[in-house]
């Protein structure tokens, strides 16, 4: 397995990081499928070969989507030989998805994050959220990873990884650390008021002056905005098997507080979960390319 | 399938419901809702399903509260133009 991580300074950056296992012979396959996930925050790219995940990068997204789905494909085929002209068949989803311009078919990522947390977590899965970078859904879903109900927050970038960005950088607290310094306090503080990216920062600057320490800012905040999206799951209600996807689930701060107050404990996984749209994704690319080949 | 548009935010929860099974893409709807809330298309959720539905314009998504308001006096609560025009009992709205 060859894995690189890219760091930096920058307190709002997360890690970026590509993967690949040198062990399959792309060149013998019968099918090369991708899916790329452009969201408005992070792209990935999934590459499956066989479906077998070949190969996996995960980038922040550009000013560009069109450039932000070519450049983390490539970044997650370099150093394998395969080019994005050798895959078969591409699904785009995510915010950018109509601008993958080397795409078949365009898919929501609400279809995709279904069939993508089916296959990372197996077919228990019945409710998943996904918060992602600009808004936050939640999905109830069958045991194929088939959507059955879907609520979609189109309203207000709160609850989401932009908001935390944001965030990060006003308290310089490296965004992967936000979840561990929230639990660094001796009691949990009332949560702020408002999970919306202006008002909270204005809210948390306020605290900060009145002297509250840093930790406990995050922690009203990362409570927040748990109980936000409690609120938001309460009208499609939550079955279990329950799981998070998107870069909001890397955040310990917001995913506890939040099953606490659900009452009911998201299943863990090794796997990176920000890739579940795009294994979702490279899924469904799969099975039309089966359908367009039987058809010709 | 069922489908929720909308949002919730602090004055309350605004969201239409569809029910994709029961939806066949007739347009009654489209052509009952005088503000262009609806259109009838592909639907982008299910890969698999090829016959056109309804969908809630990405223009009116996330102001669903105002683009509804005029169907949706306070004082006497008549039946919505969209909701009556659904032979197939697809449609509902949360508020
Ligand atoms: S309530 Fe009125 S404005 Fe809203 S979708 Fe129905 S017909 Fe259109
Ligand atoms: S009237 Fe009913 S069945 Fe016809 S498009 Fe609208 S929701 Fe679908």
């Amino acid at each position: 397995m060859a894995q690189e991580v890219r760091t930096t300074g920058e307190y709002w950056r997360w890690t970026e990081s590509r993967w690949n296992d040198p062990d399959i012979d792309w060149r013998k396959a019968k099918t090369i499928t991708a899916g790329v996930d452009v969201g408005s925050v992070s792209s990935q790219a999934v590459i499956m070969v066989d479906g077998k995940i070949f190969a996996t990068g995960n980038m922040r997204t550009g000013s560009s989507s069109p450039d932000s789905a070519l450049n983390v494909t490539n970044w997650a085929l370099e150093g394998t030989g395969m080019k994005i002209e050798d895959i078969h068949y591409t699904v785009g989803t995510g915010y950018g998805r109509v601008n993958v311009p080397f795409a078949q078919k365009a898919i929501t990522e609400i279809a995709c994050h279904a069939r993508g947390a089916n296959w990372i977590y197996g077919p228990t899965v019945r409710t998943l959220l996904d918060m992602g970078g600009q808004d936050c859904k939640a999905i109830h879903c069958d045991e194929k990873g088939k959507v059955i109900n879907f609520l979609m927050n189109d309203k207000c970038a709160a609850g989401t990884g932009r908001g935390m960005e944001v965030f990060a950088d006003l308290l310089a607290v490296p965004i992967t650390k936000i979840g561990e310094v929230s639990f660094q306090i001796d009691e949990e503080p009332p949560a702020v008021n408002s999970t919306c990216v202006v008002f909270a920062k204005t809210e948390a600057t306020g605290l900060l002056r009145a002297g509250w320490p840093k930790e406990k800012v995050i922690a009203a905040y990362c409570s927040a905005m748990a109980h936000r999206v409690a609120e938001l799951l309460e009208r499609i209600g939550v079955e279990k098997d329950f799981v998070i996807t998107g870069g909001i689930s890397k955040n310990i701060g917001v995913v506890k507080r939040l099953e606490k107050e659900l009452g009911i404990e998201t299943l863990k996984t090794d796997f990176d979960v920000q890739l579940a749209g795009a294994v979702g994704a490279a899924l469904f690319a799969q099975a039309l390319l089966k359908k367009h080949r039987s058809a010709a | 399938m069922i489908a929720h548009y909308g949002y919730k935010d602090a004055s309350g929860e605004y969201f239409i419901i569809l029910d994709t099974e029961k939806c066949d893409g007739c347009g009654a709807c489209v052509d009952a809702c005088r503000w262009g809330v609806l259109e009838v298309g592909v639907d982008p959720n299910n890969p698999f399903h090829e016959e056109p539905i309804v969908l809630v314009t990405e223009e009116h998504r996330n102001k669903l509260k105002y683009s509804c308001a005029q169907c949706k006096p306070v004082s006497d609560r008549p039946p919505l133009p969209c909701v009556s025009a659904c032979p197939n009992g697809a449609l509902s709205h949360s508020w």
